[in-house]
C-alpha cells in the first residue's frame, strides 16, 4: 500500500472541511497497532488541532497511551510493536521511510508518566537536548535557553540558585516540570504528555495543569489522562478511547455535557472504567 | 420463642468458642513461627561464623608461614679486594669488574675468619654459610659503583645461605638429632661464633621485592612474577574490556532478538563455564603452534586470559545495561537523541559501575589463574625480570606453584610470602573496583 493510496482512501473516508485542514497539526487515519499477534488499536482516525490541548481519556488498557506513543514513534523502540495506517504531521506522513525519527522527536516532544530527569544536574537536563541538536552554539545561548525553558515551565524561581544540583534531587512535581522544561528546550511544535500528573500530589498537579494551559498558546499539546476532571479542566478537545477503538472525539464541552455515544456517557459519569 | 433464643445463644457461644479456638491456634502457630525464625537466624549466624573461622585459619596459616620471608639473615664478612684477582690488567673495565672472581675472595675471607677449618669437606661447608650468589652480587655491585675500593679491605653485609637463614629464623630446630638435621653441629658452632662477633643480623628483605626467580632460595624474588602478572593483566584488560563492553552493548541495545542472537547468548553463557585449561589448550594450538607467537610471553598469556574473561565481562555488562531504568532511555529518545547518543550519553555511564565491577572480578579471576598459562609455557623457570610483552615471563600464581614444588625448606616461606603478595594484588584490585564504583555512582 503506497502513501498516496492511503491518503486518498483516508480523504474519501473522512472528508475534511477547509477550516479544519489549516488548523490540524496531527492527522491520523486508519491507525492500527499490533503488539505481536495482539491488536491494541483499531483503525483510529483523529485530528489534533493546532495550539489546543487534546485530551485522550479512557479506561486502563484502552490504547490511549499506545496512540500517543505513535505520534512521535516511541513505539519503534518496542521490537514486537507494529503500526499500520497513516499519521500526518503538517501533512507529512511520519511513518514514511524518508522521515528521520530523531528529527521527528525533536519536533514532537514528550513528557512521561513518571518524572524521569537524567541523573545529571538541573542545567544539564535542560541543556542536553539543545546541545545534541546543535540549537545552542555557545555557552551564552545555552544559558539563555535553560533560563527561558525553566521560566516557561514555572521552575526558574525555585531552582535558579541550584542549577548545578542533581535533577533527581527535586520533588516529584518539580521533577515533572523539569521534564516539561527539558521538552520545551528543544523548541518542539507538539508536546505529548502521558499521564503527567498521575505520580503527583494535588498541589503539584494544579501547577502542572496551570502550566499546560499557558503552554497552549505556543505549542500543540496532546495529553493522556485518567483523571476526567483534569481533562475537563485543561483540554479543548477530548477523545474517548475504549478497548482499542476511538469511540468519540469532539470538543471537551460536547463530550462532558452531551456525548453522542452511550459508552462515553457511561464512562464520564463513572459507571465503568 | 424461648427455643429460638436458646438456639441463638447456642449459636453465639458456638461462634465465640470457635473464635477462642482460632485465637489459641494462632497463638500456638505464632510460637512455632517465631522459633522457626530464631532457628533460621541461628543457622545463618553459624554459617557466617564458620566461614569467618575458615578465613581466619587460612590467613593465619599463610601469614605465620610467610612473614619470615620478608626478612633475610645477613652475615658481615671482611673481604680483601685483591687487585690481582679482580682486575689483573688494571683497565677498570666494567665488563671485567662484573665477571671478576669474587667467589675466591669471599672464600679466602671465610678461611681467614675460621683459620682452624682444614679439611676439604669442612671448607666446603664453611663456604656454604654465605650465599655465594648473593655475596658475589654484593661485591660486584660495590666494586662497579666505586672502583677505588679495589686493593682495600672492606667490611660488607652479604646474605646468608638459605640453611643458615632457616636456622636463624628457627625453621630448622637445633633439638633435632644431627643426622636428621640439614645443618651440622659444626656449622651451628660457626654461626654462633659469627653471631658472637656481631657479624650476623636480620634485615628487611628488599631482594624479595626486587629480584626475579632464582634457584637459590635466599636470592629468589617475586618481582619477576609480579611484573609478568602486570604485563599479562594489561593485555587481558586492553582486550577483554573494550571487546566485552562493545559486545554487551551490541547484544543488549542493537542486536535483533532472533534465533542467532539466542544461540550467541547461550554460547556466551556456556563459555563462561568452560574450564580454564581448555582456553590454555586453545592458546597452545592456535596462538603458539599455528600463529607462531612466542612461548611463555605475557602477550600470549594475556590473550588466553582475555578469552577466558570475555564471557564474564559480557554477562556482567549486559546485566548492568539491563538494570538501567527504561525511563532514562525513553527520556533521551524523547528529546530526540539518536540510539547511539542515548547509549553513550546516558545508558552506558549509568551502567558503568556494574560493568566495571564485573570486569574487575573477571580480572581478579584472571590474576589468580594458573592452568591455562601452564599450557603456553609460562611455567618455565625465568630468572630475568620481563621488560616487555614478548619477553619470557611467569605470573604470581604460577610462581607460587613453582616454589611450592621446590624441595628447599626455605621455599616454604617464600611460597607463603608470594601468596601474600598475590593477595595484596587482589585486595588492591577489589579496592579499586569499590573506588571506581563509588566514583561513578557519585555522579548521581
Amino acid at each position: 500500500m503506497t502513501m498516496t493510496a492511503t491518503a486518498t482512501v483516508a480523504e474519501t473516508k473522512y472528508p475534511k472541511s477547509d477550516a479544519e485542514d489549516v488548523r490540524t497539526k496531527f492527522s491520523a487515519r486508519d491507525v492500527s497497532v499490533f503488539y505481536g499477534e495482539k491488536q491494541a488499536l483499531f483503525d483510529v482516525a483523529l485530528d489534533v488541532p493546532r495550539h489546543q490541548v487534546t485530551a485522550l481519556i479512557g479506561p486502563s488498557g484502552c490504547g490511549k497511551s499506545t496512540f500517543l506513543r505513535c505520534l512521535n514513534r516511541m513505539n519503534d523502540t518496542i521490537p514486537i510493536c507494529r503500526v499500520t495506517g497513516d499519521i500526518r504531521l503538517d501533512d507529512n506522513n511520519i511513518y514514511a521511510p524518508d522521515i528521520d525519527v530523531v528529527y521527528l522527536r525533536a519536533r514532537v516532544g514528550m513528557v512521561f508518566q513518571k518524572p524521569n530527569p537524567f541523573p545529571k544536574s538541573i542545567f544539564e537536563n535542560i541543556a542536553y537536548g539543545p546541545r545534541i541538536h546543535g540549537i545552542a552554539t555557545d555557552k551564552n545561548d545555552l544559558d539563555k535557553i535553560v533560563q527561558t525553558s525553566l521560566e516557561k515551565a514555572g521552575l526558574w524561581n525555585e531552582v535558579k540558585d541550584r542549577l548545578g544540583e542533581p535533577g533527581t534531587g527535586l520533588s516529584g512535581g518539580q521533577q515533572q516540570r523539569l521534564c516539561i522544561a527539558r521538552a520545551i528546550a528543544v523548541q518542539p511544535e507538539v508536546i505529548l504528555m502521558d499521564e503527567p500528573c498521575s505520580a503527583l500530589d494535588p498541589i503539584a498537579t494544579a501547577k502542572i495543569e496551570e502550566l499546560i494551559d499557558e503552554l497552549r498558546s505556543n505549542y500543540t499539546i496532546v495529553i493522556v489522562t485518567h483523571n476526567m476532571q483534569q481533562a475537563a479542566r485543561v483540554s479543548q478537545q477530548t477523545a474517548f478511547f475504549h478497548l482499542g477503538y476511538l469511540v468519540e472525539h469532539s470538543t471537551t464541552e460536547q463530550i462532558f455535557t452531551n456525548p453522542d455515544d452511550q459508552r462515553t456517557q457511561d464512562y464520564i459519569t463513572g459507571r465503568f472504567g | 420463642m424461648s427455643e429460638t433464643i436458646a438456639s441463638d445463644t447456642f449459636a453465639l457461644t458456638d461462634i465465640s468458642t470457635q473464635k477462642e479456638a482460632t485465637a489459641e491456634a494462632v497463638r500456638q502457630s505464632l510460637k512455632k513461627r517465631y522459633s522457626a525464625e530464631r532457628r533460621f537466624r541461628f543457622y545463618g549466624v553459624m554459617a557466617l561464623v564458620f566461614a569467618f573461622l575458615m578465613l581466619v585459619v587460612l590467613f593465619a596459616t599463610i601469614f605465620s608461614n610467610g612473614y619470615s620471608a620478608f626478612v633475610q639473615t645477613m652475615i658481615r664478612i671482611d673481604v680483601k679486594l685483591d687487585a690481582e684477582t679482580i682486575d689483573p690488567k688494571g683497565t677498570r673495565d666494567p665488563a671485567v669488574l662484573l665477571r671478576a672472581g669474587y667467589g675466591l675472595l669471599i672464600k679466602q675471607s671465610l678461611r681467614e675468619t675460621f683459620p682452624e677449618v682444614r679439611s676439604r669437606r669442612d671448607k666446603k661447608k664453611l663456604y656454604g654459610l654465605v650465599s655465594q650468589l648473593g655475596a658475589n652480587d654484593a661485591l660486584s655491585d660495590l666494586v662497579l659503583q666505586n672502583p677505588v675500593v679495589i686493593g682495600k679491605t672492606v667490611s660488607i653485609w652479604v646474605p646468608a645461605s638459605d640453611d643458615v637463614d632457616m636456622l636463624v629464623k628457627g625453621h630448622i630446630s637445633r633439638d633435632v638429632p644431627e643426622k636428621e638435621r640439614r645443618v651440622s653441629n659444626k656449622e651451628i658452632a660457626w654461626i654462633d661464633t659469627i653471631k658472637a662477633q656481631d657479624r650476623l643480623k636480620t634485615q628487611f628483605n628488599t631482594n624479595f621485592f626486587t629480584a626475579g626467580d632464582s634457584r637459590e632460595p635466599e636470592m629468589a624474588g617475586v618481582w619477576g612474577a609480579a611484573m609478568g602478572s602486570l604485563l599479562t593483566l594489561a593485555v587481558t584488560l586492553l582486550l577483554s574490556f573494550p571487546l566485552g563492553v562493545s559486545a554487551a552493548v551490541y547484544l543488549e541495545e542493537s542486536a535483533p532478538k532472533n534465533r542467532w542472537t539466542q544461540i550467541i547468548e547461550v554460547n556466551i553463557n556456556n563459555l563462561a563455564a568452560v574450564p580454564s585449561i581448555v582456553f590454555g589448550l586453545l592458546g597452545l594450538a592456535v596462538l603458539l603452534n599455528f600463529m607462531g607467537m612466542p612461548r611463555s610471553a605475557p602477550v600470549v598469556g594475556g590473550i588466553v586470559l582475555a578469552l577466558m574473561t570475555l564471557p564474564t565481562v559480557i554477562i556482567a555488562g549486559r546485566a548492568a545495561l539491563t538494570s538501567v531504568p527504561p525511563s532514562i532511555r525513553e527520556a533521551a529518545l524523547g528529546v530526540g537523541a539518536s540510539r547511539v547518543q542515548t547509549i553513550f550519553h546516558h545508558v552506558l555511564p549509568l551502567a558503568m559501575p556494574g560493568i566495571l565491577t564485573g570486569s574487575i572480578i573477571g580480572m581478579a579471576r584472571a590474576l589468580g589463574e594458573t592452568a591455562p598459562l601452564l599450557m603456553i609455557g609460562m611455567v618455565a623457570f625465568i630468572a630475568d625480570i620481563p621488560q616487555g610483552f614478548t619477553d619470557p615471563a611467569t605470573v604470581l600464581p604460577v610462581q607460587v606453584y613453582l616454589w611450592a614444588d621446590s624441595p628447599e625448606r626455605a621455599f616454604v616461606e617464600k611460597t607463603s610470602a608470594a601468596i601474600i603478595v598475590l593477595l595484596v594484588f587482589l585486595v588492591t584490585m577489589n579496592a579499586l573496583a569499590v573506588w571506581l564504583r563509588q566514583k561513578f555512582e557519585n555522579r548521581w
